[in-house]
């Protein structure tokens, strides 16, 4: 490390002065491992209410896997597409990131589009999240990964009009981390959604 | 606390850390590695015709997979000057997970499984003065 | 004409109305005294003059320091809103046998318990200790701030308004008569129809979102923030414990915030997670509220062990015996702390495995609790100990917390607990665990460090007065109550038959009370009274009890910056052998980053406050656009990149000059 940079060494001042500029954004990733722990407590909600289902659907009858496929493929390559946008931000491309960015986030609505579509199929068929146990639990743990959602996307927009309005400096580049980071982890929580919820709802476990 | 020379030095050094921490190579593998993995559990699960328990195992394994393909390949855990902090505040949370979910599957499941049917609450029930 | 006026109401209004107004004496005195004390304090304000004071001093003000004397003020208040609680609570039970019916309805009695655990627990005790936090963290160590100053800010605004979503309840509509934890079906819609358990959940939820980020906060500030030299294992032991609990706050409170959330959504949109029919399961709400609960108990616990390690140590003028194993025991508890929540429900039924593997664990958490205690037992052997009012404290702490500890382990033998669930043994067990710890090490706390923060020390006579006060009335009023829970006379009671022969122990309890009521008298007069002498107090050395870490480094009371010069460290109890060396200073003056003033936070959490109110009122159209207008104010704060001014290198140097001098700025 220290030849690729000339004479300097990686003194201990140095990764504290480097300490002092991450901060910001380890205080963000402990956030998000807090979130982890809400998703955790929704998710324990889940596996007990499952087959609390009252008379009401169960996920065999509900689910359709192509649908949740399709669902996945928008959401995963949303989050390639948000590492992209990092990567462009961080070799001072201006116009990628933000063709990336925008790429995201079409994904990451048309996500967000088809799940409330789905929602609202249920809801009109009568299995709205006052039918069971199971819906109720079915519906928070997918609708609040959902708003996390929204809640990126809306971030996303303004963040895109603070790229155009201040460029690339370090403030930017640091917060378009953090955007990414919370992009890349709503796409983690959704394996476990996908896997839990859809897969194993459909094995009917 | 300005000190010029040493923030031209902070910069170097972070542009030299941040090349290993984001590439174009790793965002590859993560988004291939996750649409193999993703594929798979999908097509086991529509096509596949294997029983539960094992299914469920499966399906597990290619999603903790991925989970840690993910973590490592578009979150970049485990790149970062020692002390790993971002590492440990992880495995901990992991860790506070695994106890959470599993203890609270284990304990609903025993309550559950000592719970009256309710054919059985009806009984009883209708055996006791006043109801 | 009356239908049309009725359904506009409903839609300005919601459940709001007239009829929310108190509908009993007792109840107007309450609520009459809820809006005076705060009008009074805005007269004083416009009298004195000093409404721009309040808001440029403290409403805007991004320092720790302040902020943690907000808390503190704020968590004061509260402890004398609880304690009106224990006065009715005691004259109830006291009075309400056989025929007499005392002065309470059984309804409002059961609120008032409510009230009273909520407000002790979520507002006096983590106010407390959160306000030591920001006081004291920053200082020990070497650091100028804490990691996210506008964050700290909007944690305690949040903590502030979630208090006085719980105050307002006094005055319009009712509070949760669920008992303090709020278990369904008893507060599902059903059952608990009026806005009581509504108030309790989004009181709560601010609460609770506000500790969430400021443990965040303290994380990072931990973590990333130590002065150079200082590494893991040089860290003043406050600040490991605080650490300890600040991970299990992040790692706890998110289950508390889903667990509250589902009760709500249970409430208001007819979901079915915790309801007795279509599905619900109320065991699980059991289940996750004590996943958050238990840890919760360690988060107020261990910085009351931190803070006794510090006084421990200064007042035996020793190093603190067994700093690695103190280290590895808070260690141990984080990890312990959650893996035993099933013993506050060994009776809801789990096989003799669950309860037992819970059992075991629980009484293994009293191994690291005990390294503790023997370790301050040694640090104070052969040491020269000053028995001040801190140390006091301590010895009290020692004996209750051995007591009430023995208490636990006994009720941790599931088939022991299945004799004393929900008994007043158990209320005794655990108002000696936190108020015999967590207020003691409060108090404390608050003497050891009063003149770091004001410049001059609490009154020493009045301060041990407070101390036997509390000491008595506290064994006074709960060692009746372990009787009382023997012979089977359960939590929340609110009258019992005059055969039973437990009124004498009732009134017992009941005179301790009021004992402890007349120490908190004392204390509030030892605070004026010191403020009054404050100019025979000064501590004019910044070191008063001849302290081992870097605080007493600076003068009293603290300037804003902290550190005119940043310290250096090198070993455990730095300022301790800094005093020993006397080597010279050749430290250099730098230009210091300090956050500016913005009453941004103040106005996010005050909109926090109005969108929680309005959905406790089902207001919907004015929830809507508070939650509209906070998301814009994040927006315009993270446009503003000018949040630091920068103190000039020479500045500084003349102000720390006039510091050193003594100077009151």
């Amino acid at each position: 490390m220290s030849e690729a940079a000339g004479e300097l060494k990686i003194t201990n001042e140095l990764i504290a002065k480097y300490d002092k500029d991450t901060k910001t954004v380890f205080g963000f990733w402990v956030y998000l491992m807090t979130d982890c722990v809400l998703f955790a407590s929704l998710f324990a909600v889940f596996a007990v209410l499952r087959h609390n289902t009252y008379g009401g659907p169960t996920a065999q009858n509900l689910f359709s896997l192509p649908y949740v496929m399709l669902e996945t493929m928008a959401l995963l390559t949303s989050s390639f597409t948000a590492g992209l946008a990092l990567l462009s931000a961080q070799r001072k491309r201006l116009k990628h990131t933000l063709f990336w960015f925008g790429v995201t986030f079409t994904l990451g609505l048309t996500f967000l589009v088809l799940e409330l579509a789905e929602f609202s199929r249920f809801v009109a068929q009568g299995d709205s999240w006052r039918r069971s146990g199971f819906l109720s639990s079915y519906f928070t743990l997918v609708g609040t990964h959902g708003l996390h959602i929204t809640i990126g996307l809306i971030w996303m927009i303004v963040m895109m009009v603070f790229i155009l309005k201040r460029g690339l400096n370090d403030t930017t580049l640091k917060r378009i981390r953090m955007l990414s980071l919370f992009w890349h982890f709503l796409d983690v929580v959704w394996i476990f959604i996908f896997t839990i919820v859809y897969l194993f709802g459909v094995l009917g476990v | 606390m300005k000190n010029n020379s040493r923030n031209e030095a902070v910069d170097v050094m972070v542009s030299m850390h941040q090349p290993e921490e984001a590439t174009l190579k790793k965002y590859v593998i993560g988004f291939v590695g996750s649409l193999v993995l993703t594929f798979s559990a999908y097509l086991l699960t529509q096509y596949g015709a294997m029983n539960k328990p094992v299914m469920v195992i499966i399906l597990a394994v290619l999603a903790l997979s991925q989970f840690v393909l993910q973590l490592v390949y578009f979150l970049h855990v485990g790149k970062e000057f020692s002390p790993r902090l971002k590492l440990l505040v992880t495995i901990f949370m992991v860790m506070i997970v695994f106890i959470l979910v599993a203890g609270s599957i284990w304990i609903m499941n025993n309550l559950n499984g000592r719970m009256m049917t309710h054919s059985n609450m009806v009984k009883y029930m209708n055996s006791q003065d006043g109801l | 004409m009356m239908h049309i006026f009725n359904l506009m109401a409903s839609f300005w209004l919601g459940r709001l109305s007239l009829k929310a107004l108190p509908p009993n004496p007792i109840q107007w005195f309450g609520a009459s005294l809820i809006i005076l004390v705060p009008g009074m304090i805005a007269v004083l304000l416009t009298v004195t003059k000093r409404w721009k004071w309040l808001y440029k001093e403290w409403i805007t003000t991004q320092d720790p320091k302040k902020i943690g004397v907000m808390y503190i003020l704020v968590a004061i208040g509260m402890l004398l809103r609880g304690g009106a609680d224990v006065a009715l609570i005691k004259t109830q039970q006291a009075l309400s046998v056989g025929a007499s019916h005392g002065i309470l309805s059984a309804s409002h009695f059961q609120q008032i318990v409510t009230a009273h655990g909520t407000i002790m627990i979520f507002f006096v005790a983590m106010g407390l200790m959160f306000g030591i936090i920001n006081l004291i963290v920053p200082l020990q160590i070497g650091s100028r701030d804490v990691a996210f100053p506008f964050l700290n800010a909007t944690s305690f605004w949040l903590f502030f308004f979630g208090m006085v979503l719980v105050n307002a309840s006094l005055v319009l509509g009712d509070f949760a008569a669920t008992g303090w934890l709020a278990y369904p079906p008893l507060s599902e819609l059903r059952y608990s129809p009026t806005v009581g358990v509504d108030y309790w959940i989004w009181s709560l939820q601010i609460a609770g979102v506000g500790s969430l980020l400021a443990a965040i906060n303290f994380i990072v500030t931990i973590l990333k923030m130590r002065v150079k030299g200082m590494n893991f294992m040089k860290m003043p032991m406050f600040v490991w414990s605080v650490l300890g609990s600040m991970l299990l706050v992040a790692f706890a409170f998110p289950i508390l915030t889903a667990t509250l959330t589902l009760l709500a959504l249970d409430r208001n949109l007819g979901m079915h997670f915790f309801t007795s029919g279509a599905g619900g399961n109320m065991m699980m709400y059991v289940n996750l509220i004590w996943a958050w609960g238990h840890p919760e108990v360690y988060i107020l616990i261990l910085p009351a062990f931190g803070v006794f390690s510090e006084v421990v140590a200064t007042y035996s003028k020793k190093r603190l015996f067994g700093y690695t194993s103190m280290v590895w025991a808070i260690a141990a508890i984080v990890l312990l702390s959650f893996i035993v929540w099933l013993h506050h429900f060994f009776t809801m039924g789990a096989g003799s495995d669950v309860n037992a593997f819970f059992g075991i664990m629980t009484m293994i958490i009293a191994i690291p609790t005990g390294v503790k205690l023997f370790n301050w037992l040694f640090t104070m052997y052969r040491g020269k100990i000053r028995l001040d009012s801190p140390m006091l404290w301590f010895i009290g702490f020692v004996v209750i917390f051995t007591i009430g500890g023995m208490a636990g382990v006994l009720m941790a033998v599931p088939p022991i607990d299945f004799q004393l669930h929900n008994s007043l043994f158990l209320v005794a067990h655990f108002h000696m665990m936190i108020v015999g710890g967590v207020v003691f090490a409060d108090f404390a706390a608050i003497t050891y460090w009063f003149p770091k923060i004001f410049g001059f020390k609490l009154n020493e006579t009045l301060g041990r007065w407070v101390f036997w006060l509390w000491l008595v009335g506290f064994l006074m009023s709960f060692i009746p109550l372990y009787i009382l829970g023997f012979m089977g006379a359960t939590r929340r009671l609110d009258h019992y038959s005059a055969s039973l022969g437990w009124q004498q122990l009732f009134i017992v309890s009941g005179i301790g009370a009021a004992l402890i009521g007349a120490g908190v008298g004392v204390q509030l007069l030892q605070f004026a009274y010191s403020i009054y002498k404050r100019k025979d107090n000064r501590d004019k050395t910044g070191d008063p009890w001849d302290g081992r870490s870097l605080e007493w480094s600076l003068p009293s009371p603290v300037p804003f910056y902290n550190f005119a010069r940043l310290p250096e460290v090198s070993s455990r109890d730095a300022f301790w052998e800094a005093k020993k060396s006397r080597l010279k200073d050749r430290r250099k003056y730098e230009d210091i980053e300090i956050p500016k003033n913005t009453p941004l936070a103040f106005m996010i959490a005050a909109l926090a406050f109005i969108f929680a109110f309005t959905v406790v009122w089902h207001i919907w159209w004015l929830a809507v656009i508070a939650l509209l207008s906070i998301i814009t104010l994040i927006i315009v704060r993270s446009m503003d990149e000018q949040t630091d001014y920068i103190l000039k290198a020479s500045e500084v140097e003349k102000l720390d000059s006039l510091y050193l001098k003594g100077a009151k700025l």
